[in-house]
């Protein structure tokens, strides 16, 4: 079993829903991203979504894309994400840590080479936004060699046999994304978002976790009720961007933010 | 290594992924997909419908103003002192660019779709203009994507899609250029993909946007065949377009494809000069990576991030290239190659000067390499130089260059 499977089994035989931040790596500063991600724990982390910054990240709203600007500006490559990673296992063992970002800079490292490299480090799985199950091919087995777990995306405009054929691709959990717009663009539906996850659960027996518009622990919580587990990316990313210059008050920030969220997720619990 | 291309390998590609080689595909975010795979099965559909064929020629005729001429340049022939130089004047269309080929085809599409609002980026203007004219023509809401650094250099086209009745969006993300217009247009149409089409400009993008591109402007090509024939006798020797993301050169060279004793040559954007990194010329100087939906010969640095360029035209100034030349260059089918910013204001002048055809500074790229390249052939042989759009957008810049302020 995967570490992934793993926490989402363990949450769901508590009756608990995941929460999963989601931070670019390298953002503010690559010396605090491992920092950064124990944070996320303490705060109440199941899973870290961990981005790998891109120059032109095109699902990305602008607060990612200017947290991948922030990155980049300090140089933050793919095998410095990955030296995070594995920096972040000394201390963690138990976190599942998912690799979120874009092709070209696997493609430029080597599939191979990345994915020995992700599993080294101690990565759990990876989330490429634009690679679709069917471009896939090469990637699928090197990843189910080493054991990670690939998490593709479902959008309101997948159709039922897209999200049969992609849940059949993934493993670990399958990442539907709430709305139709970039990240941090959209107030959600909770009722709609609702219906759509409740028909995903009918396709497909993998866990669902929700991202894409939640901002705050009542949207967290509506969520949760529905989904297996909630990803929260760019309230955070916007977060350490207001608190670029300042660790501590960063910290506390966080803090500030997912605690209420984790606080109404657990309050789901039965 | 040149493979000898037949009529049924060209009829099999890109395959049913989109592929053209290792090349093209469809790399988007799931929110697309749905969206790309009803595009291209009505596309395929709409390609055998006859009633969809003869209103986009009927447009192309009575709207656009084709067939456009193919001239043979005289004067410049004699300059270069080798093969006959023939013109292919897309300059001459409504418009003043190839653009407008596949912006009629594509606004058509939109409309046998239902969908009424368009998207488009644009570089130097081209596109967003042709798109902005088609939108005005059929009563459609027209957004365009333009960079903020391009909004600033092509002035006189924005005003005209504004004038057009377009929305421009400056895009001031990244290096506020093309590649970040086209960017925000995809982050647009995710946003809106219910009720708007994508009016992608040149032969990039995820499938089937190469494809029916391609098939639009290859409109061009066939015309070239034609008139060769009528005029000359024979198919030329050899063809040269500029290239960017590619839309002019796969239009001009794809009818083509099969003919061997035809040369292909595709003419990058050499900016300040390859060696210095300040270029726009992925098939000379970049790799294959992945980029807006496709898998491609792009600008990037050893990490995986695409590269900033440089070129004097803005139409140039892209990392990526269709990947249709991918695989053309990998296949050694055609040839590519750059000129520099300086040599292809040397063309500009020259063409204003010995023809009195003012191209844009896009195709001036080609005519500097069509020129150098006749120079070196046979008086016998013919080239044809497509001269892709007309210099007008450009006379700010060449000014500026002169020092004159106008």
């Amino acid at each position: 079993m995967s570490r992934i499977e793993g926490v989402l089994k363990a949450l769901k035989e508590q009756g608990r829903k995941a929460l999963i931040p989601y931070i670019t790596a390298g953002d503010p500063h690559p010396d605090q991203t491992v920092s950064l991600m124990h944070a996320l724990v303490s705060a109440g982390a199941d899973i870290i979504e961990l981005g790998v910054p891109f120059s032109d990240p095109m699902a990305d709203g602008p607060v990612i894309q200017l947290a991948c600007e922030r990155a980049l500006k300090h140089g933050t490559s793919l095998r410095q994400v990955m030296a995070m990673v594995k920096e972040f296992r000394k201390t963690d063992p138990d976190t599942p840590v998912v690799l979120m970002g874009y092709l070209n800079p696997m493609e430029a490292m080597g599939y191979e080479a990345f994915a020995d490299a992700a599993a080294d480090a101690g990565v759990d799985g990876v989330l490429t936004v634009d690679l679709p199950p069917e471009e896939a091919d090469q990637v699928a087995p090197l990843f189910a060699d080493r054991h990670l777990d690939p998490i593709f995306l479902l959008a309101p405009t997948t159709t039922d046999d897209r999200i049969k054929a992609i849940s059949e691709h993934s493993s670990g959990y399958v990442y539907y994304v709430s709305i139709k717009g970039v990240t941090g663009s959209a107030t959600i539906d909770v009722d709609e978002v609702a219906k759509k996850v409740a028909h995903v659960h009918e396709l497909t027996a993998l866990p669902v976790g929700v991202g894409f518009g939640i901002r705050d622990a009542e949207t967290a919580a509506a969520v949760g009720r529905v989904s297996d587990g909630v990803i929260v990316g760019s309230v955070l990313v916007d977060t350490i961007a207001r608190h670029q210059t300042d660790p501590d008050a960063l910290r506390n920030a966080l803090t500030d933010l997912l605690h209420p969220m984790r606080e109404a997720l657990d309050s789901l619990a039965h | 290594m040149s493979v000898k291309l037949t009529e049924e390998m060209l009829k099999a590609l890109p395959d049913a992924r989109g592929h053209f080689g290792a090349f093209g595909g469809r790399f988007v975010s799931e929110t697309l997909m749905d969206s790309l795979m009803t595009l291209e099965k009505e596309y395929l559909r709409l390609k055998e419908d006859p009633e969809f064929q003869a209103t986009f020629d009927s447009d192309l005729a009575d709207y656009v103003g084709r067939p456009s001429p193919l001239y043979f340049a005289e004067r410049l022939t004699r300059e270069a002192g080798g093969a006959q130089i023939w013109l292919k004047r897309e300059d001459l269309n409504h418009t003043g660019a190839h653009k407008v080929n596949n912006t009629i085809g594509q606004a058509l599409l939109a409309s046998f779709l239902g969908k009424k609002r368009i998207i488009a980026e644009t570089g130097a203007g081209q596109h967003g203009v042709a798109t902005a004219t088609v939108c005005a023509r059929l009563g459609l809401e027209c957004h365009v994507f333009m960079g903020a650094e391009d909004v600033k250099r092509q002035s006189l086209n924005v005003y005209r899609m504004k004038l057009l009745g377009a929305t421009v969006h400056a895009v001031q993300s990244g290096t506020k250029t093309l590649k970040d217009a086209m960017n925000d247009a995809m982050r647009d149409w995710v946003a809106n993909v219910d009720d708007t089409f994508y009016i992608i400009g040149t032969v990039a993008g995820p499938h089937p946007y190469p494809l029916l591109v391609r098939d639009f402007q290859s409109v061009i090509g066939r015309e070239i065949r034609k008139q060769a024939m009528e005029k000359v006798g024979k198919l030329p020797d050899a063809l040269v377009a500029c290239v960017g993301g590619g839309s002019n050169a796969i239009g001009m060279f794809y009818p083509f494809l099969a003919d061997e004793s035809v040369e292909l040559y595709g003419v990058e954007a050499g900016g300040l000069g390859i060696e210095t990194g300040q270029h726009a010329a992925p098939l000379c100087a970049g790799r294959p990576g992945v980029l807006h939906g496709n898998r491609t010969y792009l600008m990037e640095d050893e990490n995986g991030q695409i590269a900033g360029t440089h070129s004097v035209s803005a139409g140039l100034d892209y990392p990526g290239v269709g990947p249709e030349h991918a695989w053309l260059k990998d296949i050694g089918r055609a040839n590519y190659v750059s000129v520099t910013d300086d040599e292809a204001l040397d063309g500009f002048r020259k063409l204003t000067r010995v023809e009195g055809i003012m191209p844009a500074l896009e195709t001036a790229h080609a005519v500097a390499y069509g020129v150098k390249l006749a120079s070196t052939m046979d008086k016998d042989q013919m080239l044809v130089i497509n001269i892709s759009g007309r210099g007008d957008k450009d006379i700010h810049t060449i000014a500026q260059l002169d020092g004159i302020e106008i």
